[in-house]
This record gives C-alpha cells, structure tokens and sequence, in this order.
C-alpha cells in the first residue's frame, strides 16, 4: 500500500517536472486534477492551504510540493516527491544549458524561446486561474486579491509583506 | 576578481576568475534564506550581477531566457545555469542546493506544525488569506511578464489558446504542450514567414526584473 503510493507519487512529481514550462504555476492545474481529481488524496481546501505554507516560505514557492509528500506518505513521501520534482528539471536544464551554446544564432533557438514564451504565459495565466478558483470564496478574499494585484502591478512592494497581511485580515475578519 | 571582465566575451568562460565552490554555495544559500514572497529572479540578479560581479547583465538575461525556456522552476533552473557557468558541474550542484535547501527546512517544518493543528480555525483562517493574496501576486507576476514579452498578435493568440485549453476545456497540460508548443515555435521559425516577418505591435522589451519570479 506505502509502496504503491510512493510509486504514485514518484511517477506523478516526474511527470509534473517534465512539463513544467513556464516555471512551477504552469503545473498547479495538472496537479489540482491529478491529486484532488484523479487520486482524491488532497481536498481542495488541503491543497489551497499546503500551497499557501510555500507562500510564506523563502526561496522558490513550489517547495511546498514537499509538504503534498510529507502529507501523503510521511517523511519517505516528501524525499520521493522533492526527488522526482527536482532531479529530472535539474539535469535537463543542465545538458540543455550545454548543448545551447553551439545553437547560439540558430533560427531554431530563437523559434523555440520566443515561441514558448507566450505558451509559459498562458499556463502562468491558467495556474493563477486554478489558485483563484478554490481561494477565492468569498467577499474578503476576492477583495484581499484585487487589492494585492493592484498595489503589486503598480508599485514595487515586497509581495511577503503583502501576503501576511492577506492572511492577517481573513484571521481578523473570520475570528469575530 | 576583474580578470574576466577584461575579455568583454560572455560566453567565455574559461576566462572568468576562478569563484570558490564554498563561496558559490553560500551565495545561494543566502538567497534561498531571504528571498520572501517569491521574486528568486530579482535577487539572483542582485547578488550575482551587482553583488559578487560574477556575471555580467547579458549573460544572465541570456541565462533567464534558457531557464525559462526550459521546464522546472525558474529559480532553480536559474541557479542550475549560472552554477555551471560559473563553476561547472560542481557549482550547478551547489547552486541548486544552496538555493533550495533553507526553503525546504521553512516548509517542512511549517507543514509539520500545519499537519498538527490543521483542524486549527486560525490556521485555516490565515492561509485562506494567504492563498487570496497569492492570487494578486500571481496574476500580477504574470501581466507584468506578458507586457513585458507579448509584443505580436500572436503572442496574445497562443496565450488565450493555451489558457482556454487548460482552464476552460480542461486538456491535459501535457496534450497541451505537444500541441499548442510545436505551433508555435513553427509560428515563429523563419521559414514561415518568407515574406519577411510581420511586424510587432510594439517593441519586446529585455525582461526586466521588478516582481519577476
């Protein structure tokens, strides 16, 4: 059973790394379906709040994949998850980085980064998407977002700040 | 320290002054401890361009557009790019770790605490908020990166095609890439436009690095 569900987990994190264009928002819809959806190992409401504790971490948000392992299948769970999520992207970008040298002027080169620009900003679009659908539930959040937005688009604040206060006025609001 | 810069080649890099690894190392581990909120792009530059001088600016929009071209986090790949260069396989080791490793202890031990009281109305309270804001920051990281990039009409075409087959027919990402990538990559190869390439809307501006993760 532990067996089998790490090997789930193994194959599905792989799979997620390999198609993570566009950095890890690309992969959150892919996710959502395969963990909540297929598997129904996470609810939404677990899955919103485990990506909200890679939030509040340093370094890169995604992270929190670790935590979707450590839920899942304990502390072998989050080490079979970090692995397959990071191994595959690290070496691919390794080789590629490489072997781009000698495509330098390469009508393909250039084809493939400014063709898959607009891809990668399209799937950043569908897994902002994806966290707004089970996030935003009601007034306060919804309020919470677009007042982030703005004050972000518009101003150079630092976002940590931001998303404490988000987290700090849904306590304040819901506790009373 | 300077030797490189005298060069004037940024693909050379057996030119460069030799970096330490355990140096290497600590930089990113630096950056991967402070950098909150997201945003890793915006400090590697800081540290690695204005900082240390390890690069110089064209060399490492010329990294970010490889580590965004290719899948995984951007962050990381990042890392991955500028370790090897500066300090080959050793160094795109050490990056990667340094940049991932004080971010994992953080989340670990936040989702070890969260395990333990998820039950905890407070908790839920304050990540609803958290995942709220998450969603202005998103869609703000994203316009900024499609202002920044979108300059053709097709550009906007190949977003909405990707975000409507994601999102709204729900694909799977993976028919997605294999479908809407190759189309246009192809849209811009060239060879399709033997005319001579039509012309953008606007100027593609290099991509800066305000809130860009």
């Amino acid at each position: 059973m532990q067996a089998t569900k790490l090997l789930n987990l193994l194959w599905v994190f792989a799979l997620l790394s390999l198609v993570a264009v566009g950095g890890g928002t690309a992969v959150l819809p892919e996710m959502r379906r395969i963990l909540v959806g297929h598997f129904h190992w996470l609810s939404d409401k677990q899955f919103r709040e485990i990506y909200s504790i890679g939030q509040i971490a340093p370094g890169p948000n995604m992270l929190m994949v670790l935590v979707i392992g450590y839920r899942l299948a304990g502390a072998l769970g989050a080490v079979v998850v970090g692995l397959a999520f990071f191994i595959p992207d690290c070496f691919i970008t390794f080789s590629v980085n490489r072997l781009w040298k000698h495509f330098e002027g390469s009508p393909w080169r250039t084809a493939i980064q400014r063709g898959m620009a607009p891809v990668a900003i399209g799937l950043m679009l569908s897994g902002t998407y994806t966290v707004a659908k089970i996030s935003i539930v009601d007034f306060a959040t919804g309020a919470i977002a677009v007042a982030v937005f703005g004050i972000l688009y518009f101003r150079h604040v630092n976002p940590a700040i931001l998303i404490l206060i988000g987290g700090a006025i849904t306590y304040l609001v819901r506790a009373w | 320290m300077s030797e490189a810069a005298g060069t004037g080649v940024a693909q050379a890099a057996p030119a460069r002054a030799q970096v330490g690894l355990f140096s290497l190392f600590k930089i990113f581990l630096t950056i991967g401890a402070i950098s909150f909120g997201g945003g890793v792009v915006a400090y590697l530059r800081e540290y690695i361009v204005s900082g240390q001088r390890w690069m110089d600016d064209d060399e490492f929009l010329d990294s970010l557009e490889i580590g965004q071209t290719l899948p995984g986090l951007i962050a990381v790949n990042l890392s991955v790019i500028i370790g090897d260069r500066i300090r080959g396989a050793a160094g795109a080791f050490a990056a990667a770790v340094g940049i991932l490793l004080p971010g994992t202890v953080v989340v670990m031990t936040a989702g070890i605490l969260y395990m333990g009281n998820r039950q905890n109305p407070a908790v839920n309270h304050f990540l609803g908020g958290v995942a709220a804001a998450a969603v202005g920051l998103l869609t703000a990281v994203a316009l900024q990166l499609g202002h920044k990039q979108l300059v053709h009409l097709r550009d906007f075409l190949i977003v909405m095609a990707t975000f409507i087959a994601i999102s709204l027919l729900h694909q799977s990402l993976i028919m997605v890439i294999l479908v809407v990538g190759p189309i246009a990559v192809l849209l811009y190869h060239p060879q399709t436009h033997k005319g001579g390439a039509p012309r953008p809307m606007r100027t593609r501006e290099p991509i800066r690095l305000a809130g860009h993760r």
